[in-house]
């Protein structure tokens, strides 16, 4: 096998045909190695009450970052007061339980199933008052909603960091904002009262309910606007649009030049 | 050394003739090929005329990689690339493969002219000029030089045009003491128990009533609130008495080059800009901890009125934004 890989090594085409292969099998590693393990948890029925079953699933699950009582450590933030709408985001999108020590929790397949869920909120919310978990039921943004206003507000609240079209973008030290394209109306609702990670909190005061629903019906509206430009190439600007015409056109460009300043045989 | 011998022209190397000049079925094959590129072109118009005429605009197609694509500028797009990249290609195919390929030289003449030509010259313009008269008639050749050296004046008029100078307007702002802050862009009032802990706004001065916002009053009065525990801050006795109850406020135009700094990190306490990465860390005032600003961002003294919405204490105490000449410091 190597010996017959061997003889083209000297080919043209080697270097560059090696240099695919090897980042293809860099990127796929990577991405292997980034599946979460299965969720391995079996809630015993006899449990009677919500409450009860959560704070199971808590001391199975959480409580070696979180400590025994959710009263935090130095490694992970107190969930004394956070709240149901902080369990149902954090847990609902997949970021906690997190796969690893990294500088930012990221949106995955959920460990837990809704009913679980529902249960380890139900367990941190009896700990202490804090924001309750909203369903999109209860979210009337398709009805209520005003994409104006919420493009407006959108562009004074949120753009500076999940990009004026929600692409999300990048903060400091590998922390990102992240996309919010394709994520359910009440987990962008539960992440704005609650302020999950590294973004900031918006009061019912200063953004009010109805408020929150334009932005949700602008996120939503952005989401499914069809690019008719032709390719979006992710919807970010300059960036990618750069990136393609320099690397792609040019290379184009200079295989081109190289064609025509050869000479014919 | 006086062996080194002095460099040949080698000339041109021996030509080569292509496989086109000597073979007659490679000649056929490259006059095909030319003609299907030709033909390739064609069938890219074609298909832009198609696209534009039977494929609506609102169609869109699943690609690899691409994702889901309008199928109509697709069609237009890869159309008449292929029909003007192909008529190109195949013209240069042509010339490569079948148009004559001998190399030829043309030389070079001289530059400078020849010796006759050259004293011609130096007579005629002695001649020419004698008998113009430009050694008398003062008069003129005065009053010329007067209208030439004016011509010059005019432009100086247009400098004027590069518009009234800023004056203080690079240096002042709406606040002033008692300004309440409002939301942008709903212009509610805000009182302290409005903004959780860990919470932001987005706040604009209150104008007197009358006066119409401008982008340019957003854009240089835009302020963000930020409200902490009160503990978490790290300032000294001033910077604290500008804070009210864990509320502290900063102008949102970055002191690098203007950009709107507002990407709040509530766990870090990191304000980052988004242009040029400038960080401030909003415990110590704003202070710079990364990136090519040289100032910390302005903070804006707060406090509560009598009815209990939060005012500025006073004006910035600094022009906001970024550097400029007349700036003091």
């Amino acid at each position: 096998m190597m010996k017959k890989l061997s003889r083209f090594r000297r080919r043209k085409w080697a270097a560059p045909a090696l240099m695919v292969v090897s980042l293809i099998g860099l990127g796929t590693t990577f991405s292997f190695a980034a599946e979460v393990p299965a969720a391995q948890t079996s809630v015993s029925s006899s449990q009677s009450t919500q409450v009860q079953e959560g704070k199971q699933i808590f001391l199975r699950g959480c409580s070696s970052c979180h400590g025994l009582n959710a009263e935090g450590s130095g490694i992970a933030p107190s969930l004394i007061g956070v709240g149901a709408a902080a369990v149902d985001f954090q847990v609902g999108t997949g970021r906690m339980p997190m796969a690893d020590m990294s500088q930012q929790a990221m949106r995955k397949k959920p460990v837990y199933d809704a009913e679980q869920t529902a249960a380890l909120a139900a367990y941190v919310a009896s700990l202490a008052p804090g924001p309750a978990a909203v369903t999109d039921a209860s979210l009337s943004w398709e009805r209520d909603g005003n994409v104006a206003q919420g493009g407006t507000l959108f562009r004074t609240n949120c753009a500076m960091c999940h990009n004026f079209a929600g692409q999300g973008g990048a903060l400091t030290l590998g922390k990102y904002a992240p996309s919010l394209m394709g994520v359910d109306a009440h987990y962008i609702y539960e992440a704005m009262i609650t302020g999950p990670q590294s973004m900031p909190k918006f009061s019912d005061k200063t953004l009010t309910p109805a408020e929150k629903l334009s932005i949700i019906k602008f996120i939503e509206r952005a989401n499914t606007e069809p690019a008719l430009g032709g390719a979006a190439l992710g919807r970010v600007g300059p960036v990618t649009e750069g990136l393609l015409i320099w690397t792609f056109g040019l290379g184009l460009l200079i295989g081109v030049s190289v064609w025509l300043a050869s000479k014919a045989r | 050394m006086s062996d080194i011998q002095k460099f040949q022209d080698p000339g041109l190397p021996e030509h080569v003739h292509r496989k086109s000049d000597i073979d007659v079925d490679a000649e056929k094959r490259a006059e095909r090929q030319v003609a299907i590129l030709f033909l390739l072109s064609a069938v890219g118009t074609v298909g832009t005329v198609l696209s534009y005429i039977f494929i609506k605009s609102t169609t869109f197609i699943y690609l690899p990689i691409l994702g889901n694509t309008n199928a109509a500028q697709l069609g237009l797009g890869v159309g008449l690339a292929a029909s003007l990249f192909f008529i190109g290609m195949g013209a240069i195919h042509w010339a490569r493969t079948l148009m004559p390929d001998n190399e030829v030289i043309a030389e070079r003449h001289e530059f400078r002219s020849e010796e006759k030509d050259r004293e011609d010259f130096v007579v005629t313009v002695k001649e020419q000029a004698g008998s113009a008269g430009l050694g008398r008639r003062s008069l003129i050749k005065r009053s010329l030089g007067l209208a030439l050296g004016l011509v010059g004046v005019s432009p100086l008029l247009l400098l004027r045009d590069l518009g009234p100078l800023p004056k203080k307007a690079l240096s002042t702002t709406d606040w002033k003491a008692g300004t309440r802050l409002v939301v942008d862009p709903s212009g509610q009032p805000i009182k302290p128990s409005d903004l959780e802990v860990g919470s932001v706004a987005q706040v604009l001065p209150e104008l007197p009533a009358g006066t119409e916002r401008t982008l340019e009053n957003t854009g240089t009065d835009a302020v963000l609130l930020i409200r902490l525990r009160p503990q978490d801050f790290n300032l000294d006795a001033q910077r604290l008495s500008w804070t009210h109850d864990g509320i502290i406020a900063f102008s949102k135009i970055c002191s690098h080059m203007g950009c709107a700094v507002a990407l709040y990190e509530q766990q870090t306490h990191h304000l980052l800009c988004p242009c040029h990465q400038s960080t401030f860390d909003v415990t110590r005032a704003a202070k710079v901890i990364f990136g090519p600003a040289a100032r910390p961002l302005p903070q804006l003294a707060i406090t509560v009125d009598a009815d209990g919405y939060l005012v500025a204490q006073q004006g910035f105490t600094e022009p906001i934004g970024p550097s400029f000449w007349e700036r003091s410091s």
